[in-house]
């Protein structure tokens, strides 16, 4: 009995125990459900963040104390100036070290001091005074400069390389113009020298900017200072080599995926992180080599490594690495920036950076994030996981970021020096400034002049004409006086004028007559605009007249012979190709190994890479463009010959687009065969107009500093042209009657 | 078992005949058990009530059970903040380490309360809700982990948002007593209001060591590029109001100024510009008959007339952000979110998340000293370029201003892209509305490539088994010099391809060859057009004109000297 008593009460105890744990054991998970419902949880250590239920104080961001204390304090003018004092040296920026005052007065002009005698300046320094000379933001009147470029060559600050200028800081000093520095740009591309590589010039550059190479974060003064890329003796001056991608490979793999050849330095600073390359080198995909041979006595301070390092760095040739690897490594040498950045970059190899510190080039306007892996230095063994990481899709776009960047930005010192100036212009005018799409698109930053492109902040050049506005404005360019009433240029007149699309009608009054009266000219539908020509020049046909409201300008000679249905066609075409010219007289250019020149053609061919614009359709950014990109050495040339003009427009835009022009239909102009058949002095006639245009070609493509026309074996015709249906289903029927 | 059974049925009866000792013990026991039973069902039927009572007892939902720390007076200050600080010498990227999703990890300090000595707070204000709802965001996201071990970055949970609340040594002593602080290393600090009078310095005055610091009112000398982030000054309207978005377009006033706390040189300048510019200008201030609080915070007035603010903001195309006392102002806030064109006159002031934000398509910076030059400026500006400054202006409100937590991870995503810079998001992800971004297909493959100089191309022919017309297509199109490879794609299950250069005849091809002809075929064919625009919620079909032909087409010429003289021939 008392066992089973004892029996009956260690079951019911076990049962109502199970049934205990069984209710229990629910009970768990609800509460650590609950503990992720922060909601419903309270405060504890090493928990997520409570929300706390009490009434909490409030951040109120304005406290009228601060206003009454603001309004007691010294007036804002003194405060400016007061910071102006302040910050100087290290601390400069351009509120406290520039003067805007010139700037403003004379637009963004640059001076460059007249050279003194006995001065040896640098082939590289000498190219980029020479790029400032003839670019448009030159002046020789340092009272109109708003910088000053020193002709005293500082590109080489090391003391024991060949190129050192002695006795820079007395030379500086003694300039009248020097002003402490203020408003001068400073170019520079080593500093320091063995062992230690400071970034110190070793002379006094007070408030004066610089344009340095492998500039650090630490010693950069934002908004002040511009990092430039390190660039060889043998850079360009001009145009310079294309970026060597010539075809996209999809999966965008190459033989290797990291690349990396170069020096690896016994003594003094730079070499930790090539030091430890060789613990990520596997001589199959990711091969980094180092070498200890160079310099005089490198046997004398060589380590362990170094002969295993030599050989296999002879293994390998540097070339086809770089053409054939994905990524290149540009680990820091002596100095932050290294040439195997520039290198990597044209070679569109995406470079991988290893550089802790390096303000990159140009990092104020460029996204190097859309072209290069940057790493860091302490992270180096995970590099090779790193970049496997990459999806390819991303691979191909940096890789063709790369191209765009090399071509816009620095494959020619004059890229560089351009490049700097406009920084600097668009801080000194900095409410019109180029958005950071403009610089990190197609066609740049250099060809994205203002006013007009900021009228869109969306997108680069090519989105700026998304919706182009619907009508054009036509130019015409009229050279003979009106003497009859049928003359081309009336009947040309009145078929423009009938144009669904016609806004207005501008007649460019470039002839030695006076103007004719107004009753002599056709009356039109669309207002009709005579403006004489300023000095009567040929450039003056592309000034971005204010008149000119639309985007599109159809440019006409007053001799051309144009249909309404042909304006109408012309135009509705542009509209889906608003950034190239559009138009009828198409013409070609071709190298000729005989001269070892470029050559200049009208005949017939199957294809072309000029539209002449006797009647052609662009934007009208280009009249902008051609006024103020193109140096006054080119438009010069134009004028004096009063000749060529339209062939420059096409290196322009070619220049801009790396497109060819369009040509649109069966319609020929061909002038310079027309020439006996036309009575009138025309320019066409002269028979040393067609030597000229050779003259032209050559003289362009060096400025360019490369060929920009590109061909085309492409004719747009309307649809259903010359298709065996019937006449009255074309839209464009005169176009075939013709 | 079955004697089990039947006594356990007998059970009641039993008792009564044990002895009394016995009896009691028993009862206890049973009574023990039952009460364990029906506790048990209350956790199980009301556990909300039975939780929330536990936390009343264990876990503190109120600050004030936040633990209390005394500060010893001579306990360590840290150093003052290091202006030469970047990520690769103050930051410890080892913390973060590789990690596979490019995310970092963010630790976020338990609430206590510190107090000096004499028990007296280091903050006067405390935790502020603005805080607290940074935090908690934090603490909801991806960045968040609660293990110490595993954390790349540490947010104290002291609030130093509002400097004028603190008290500088004793919060830098504070700071200095974190178990993780380590000269301050990988600790990020949030501050909107820096400086106090007389010299309103532009980032906080705490001494930080290393520490990180999102600020608002950095200038261009305080700022370490790179390594601090510039945050926006929070605007609790932003909370409060809600303003709906306006079409982009002219509004009733070009300018309006309607900051309260405007330098009288200043307001002296912009009522000089009235006078030139007379309607165009709308110069507002606070409310004289009206008492400070948060009423007057929502009013401002001119010449006696009342208006709401921040909804006036919505009827100018420009709104003046005056810098104050200090450079970083919540009215930016306002007018971002009244879609209004904020125009910034802040010497030296860095703009908020300028790392990643590209003002220049949502604002006009204008120099102090060129205050007299606004209304020149502006309107040079052409109306296209406006509308656009407004849609970004509303855009980056929504996206980076709206809140607390807007704000907070923004500031981690900054970071986060330092720190993985690969994976970092892309310009066009930070500053493109979410409209764009679905209108402009960004594909690698259409980035401009000069010269494409392709290696030839691959033909793909589709078939479904019309033989002869295959053969017809292939034969021509290997003809094509540039032809790299040729693939049919057979389109047919119930037909097995045909081999090799066989040639067979296909009776029933002729029949199918009219095909595209067929009424239902292009009935079927209108019904994918219209499918297929509303899935993309608008046509994306372009109408042209014209067609590319050769140069020399059609045209009176030899045709052995054309290079394509088939064309059209077929």
């Amino acid at each position: 009995m008392q066992a089973k008593k004892r029996y009956l009460i260690l079951l019911s105890a076990g049962a109502c125990l199970l049934l205990l744990s069984y209710l229990g054991g629910v009970q768990l998970p609800a509460a650590s459900r609950s503990r992720h419902d922060r909601s419903r949880t309270g405060y504890r250590p090493d928990q997520p963040w409570p929300h706390f239920s009490d009434p909490l104080h409030l951040f109120s961001p304005v406290g009228h104390t601060d206003t009454e204390e603001y309004n007691l304090h010294i007036s804002p003018r003194q405060k400016r100036d007061g910071t102006a004092s302040v910050y100087k040296g290290k601390r400069c920026r351009v509120d406290s070290c520039f003067d805007f005052a010139p700037c403003q007065r004379n637009g963004f002009k640059v001076y460059v001091y007249p050279q003194q005698k006995g001065e040896k300046i640098s082939e590289s320094y000498q190219n980029i005074l020479s790029t400032i000379e003839g670019s448009r933001f030159y002046t020789s009147d340092p009272g109109q400069a708003c910088l000053f470029i020193l002709s005293l060559d500082t590109l080489d600050r090391d003391q024991l390389s060949p190129q050192y200028v002695h006795n820079l800081k007395t030379k500086v000093q003694s300039l009248p113009l020097w002003n402490d520095g203020r408003n001068h740009l400073i170019f520079n591309l080593y500093s320091g020298t063995w062992p230690d590589y400071t970034e110190d010039l070793g002379f006094d550059i007070g408030q004066a900017m610089l344009a340095k190479a492998s500039i650090s974060t630490e010693n950069f003064r934002p908004n002040f200072d511009v990092s430039i890329p390190l660039f060889s003796k043998e850079h360009a001056r001009t145009g310079g080599d294309r970026g060597f991608l010539k075809y996209n490979a999809i999966p965008p793999l190459r033989k290797y995926v990291l690349v990396f050849k170069g020096k690896r330095y016994l003594t003094g600073i730079g070499s930790d992180t090539r030091n430890a390359l060789h613990h990520v080198h596997n001589a199959e995909d990711v091969v980094l080599l180092t070498t200890c041979k160079h310099g005089k006595d490198w046997q004398k301070h060589k380590d362990a490594r170094c002969d295993k390092d030599n050989a296999e760095y002879d293994k390998y040739d540097y070339k086809e690495m770089l053409h054939n690897s994905t990524f290149c490594l540009v680990p820091r040498g002596r100095r932050l920036g290294s040439f195997r950045f520039l290198e990597a970059l044209q070679a569109a190899c995406v470079p991988v950076m290893l550089s802790n510190g390096w303000e990159l080039p140009f990092s104020e306007i460029i996204d190097w994030n859309t072209a290069a892996v940057i790493g860091d230095e302490r992270l180096l063994l995970q590099i090779p996981t790193t970049v496997r990481s990459i999806h390819h899709d991303k691979i191909l776009s940096l890789r063709q970021q790369t191209q765009f960047l090399w071509e816009a930005y620095f494959s020619s010192v004059e890229k560089i020096v351009l490049t700097t100036l406009e920084i600097i212009q668009d801080r000194v005018l900095e409410h019109g400034s180029r958005s950071s799409l403009l610089w990190n698109s197609h066609p740049g930053g250099l060809f994205a002049l203002q006013p007009l492109v900021t009228n869109s902040h969306l997108g680069g050049f090519e989105k700026l004409c998304i919706k182009p506005y619907p009508k054009f404005t036509a130019v015409i360019h009229a050279v003979s006086p009106l003497v009859s009433q049928s003359q081309p240029i009336l009947k040309l007149l009145v078929a423009v004028a009938k144009s669904q699309y016609c806004a207005q009608i501008i007649v460019l009054w470039n002839c030695d007559k006076p103007l004719p009266a107004k009753h002599r000219w056709p009356a039109t539908s669309v207002p009709v605009i005579v403006i004489e020509g300023e000095n009567k020049v040929m450039s003056s046909r592309f000034l971005p007249y204010e008149t000119i409201v639309t985007d599109a300008v159809l440019s006409l000679d007053e001799d051309t012979v144009l249909s309404t249905t042909e304006v109408d066609f012309a135009f509705t075409v542009w509209q889906s190709f608003p950034e190239r010219i559009v138009g009828y007289p198409a013409r070609s250019h071709f190298w000729d190994s005989n001269k070892e020149r470029w050559g200049y053609t009208s005949k017939w061919t199957n294809d072309y890479s000029m539209v002449l614009t006797g009647a052609a359709i662009y934007h009208r950014y280009y009249h902008h463009l051609y006024t103020n990109y193109l140096p006054t050495s080119l438009k010069g040339m134009v004028d004096q010959l009063a000749n060529c003009e339209d062939i420059l427009m096409n290196f322009l835009v070619s220049a801009v687009t790396k497109l060819p022009p369009i040509k649109v239909t069966q319609k020929k102009q061909y002038k310079e065969t027309m020439m006996g058949q036309s009575s009138r002095a025309s320019r066409w006639a002269d028979p040393d107009h067609f030597a000229q245009r050779q003259t032209c070609m050559n003289k362009f493509a060096s400025w360019f500093g490369a060929m920009p026309l590109v061909h085309s074996q492409m004719r747009l015709d309307p649809i259903l042209f010359k298709d065996q249906v019937s006449i009255l289903r074309k839209k464009y029927r005169d176009i075939e009657r013709l | 078992m079955y004697a089990s059974g039947k006594y356990s049925s007998r059970g009641p009866a039993l008792i009564p005949r044990m002895k009394t000792k016995h009896r009691i013990y028993y009862i206890t026991l049973f009574s023990v058990v039952l009460l364990g039973l029906i506790a048990t069902g209350m956790f199980q039927f009301w556990p909300h009530s039975i939780e929330s009572a536990a936390d009343w007892t264990l876990d503190k939902r109120s600050v004030h059970d936040a633990p209390l720390v005394h500060l010893p007076v001579s306990s360590p200050i840290p150093e003052r903040g290091d202006l030469s600080c970047r990520m690769h010498t103050c930051f410890d990227v080892y913390r973060c380490g590789y990690n596979p999703k490019n995310k970092i990890k963010v630790y976020i300090y338990p609430l206590q309360k510190f107090v000096d000595e004499l028990g007296v707070p280091i903050s006067s204000t405390g935790l502020s809700r603005e805080y607290n709802d940074l935090l908690s965001a934090i603490s909801d996201s991806d960045f968040y982990t609660d293990d110490v071990t595993r954390a790349c970055l540490f947010i104290p949970s002291t609030d130093v948002l509002n400097q004028n609340s603190l008290r500088i040594r004793e919060t830098a002593q504070a700071l200095a007593m974190l178990p993780r602080w380590d000269k301050g290393m990988n600790h990020l600090l949030f501050n909107m209001l820096p400086g106090g009078p007389p010299d309103y310095n532009t980032a906080l005055d705490v001494p930080r060591d290393r520490a990180l610091l999102a600020g608002g009112g950095f200038s261009t000398w305080t700022y370490r590029q790179g390594y601090d982030v510039s945050i926006p000054v929070y605007s609790p309207l932003s909370a409060d109001v809600e303003l709906p978005e306006r079409q982009p377009g002219p509004r009733r006033y070009f300018i309006l100024s309607s900051q309260t706390a405007i330098h009288r040189e200043y307001r002296a300048e912009l009522e000089r510009l009235k006078e030139e510019n007379g309607e165009a200008l709308l110069l507002l201030d606070k409310c004289s008959n009206l008492s400070q609080g948060a009423a007057s915070a929502r009013k401002r007035c001119c010449k006696g007339q009342v208006y709401d603010y921040p909804h006036i903001l919505q009827e100018s195309s420009f709104c003046v952000v005056l810098r104050g006392a200090r450079l970083g102002q919540a009215a930016l806030s306002d007018v971002l979110q009244a879609g209004c064109v904020p125009v910034i006159l802040a010497d030296s002031y860095i703009l908020p998340f300028s790392e990643v934000l590209d003002w220049k398509r949502a604002s006009v910076v204008i120099p102090e000293e060129k205050l007299s030059e606004m209304y020149t400026i502006l309107k040079n500006i052409p109306h296209r370029q406006v509308e656009e400054m407004q849609r970004q202006a509303r855009w980056f409100w929504e996206a980076y201003f709206s809140s607390m937590k807007a704000i907070g991870l923004t500031t981690l995503q900054i970071i986060n892209d330092r720190i993985y810079p690969y994976a970092a998001r892309t310009y066009e992800q930070w500053n493109n509305p979410p409209v764009v971004k679905w209108s402009s297909v960004n594909s690698p493959l259409f980035l401009p490539l000069i010269p494409p100089r392709a290696p030839g191309f691959t033909a793909v022919v589709l078939t479904y088994d019309r033989v002869e017309s295959l053969f017809r297509v292939i034969t021509e199109i290997s003809k094509v010099p540039s032809l790299a490879k040729l693939l049919v794609v057979w389109n047919n299950q119930n037909k097995s391809p045909p081999e090799g250069e066989k040639k067979f005849k296909c009776p029933e091809c002729t029949a199918i060859d009219g095909l595209s002809l067929d009424q239902t075929h292009m009935v079927e064919r209108s019904e994918c057009i219209n499918k297929f625009a509303s899935v993309f919620g608008t046509m994306p079909l372009k109408v042209v004109e014209h067609r590319a032909d050769p140069v020399l087409y059609k045209d009176d010429f030899p045709e052995k000297l054309k290079s394509f003289p088939n064309i059209g021939s077929l």
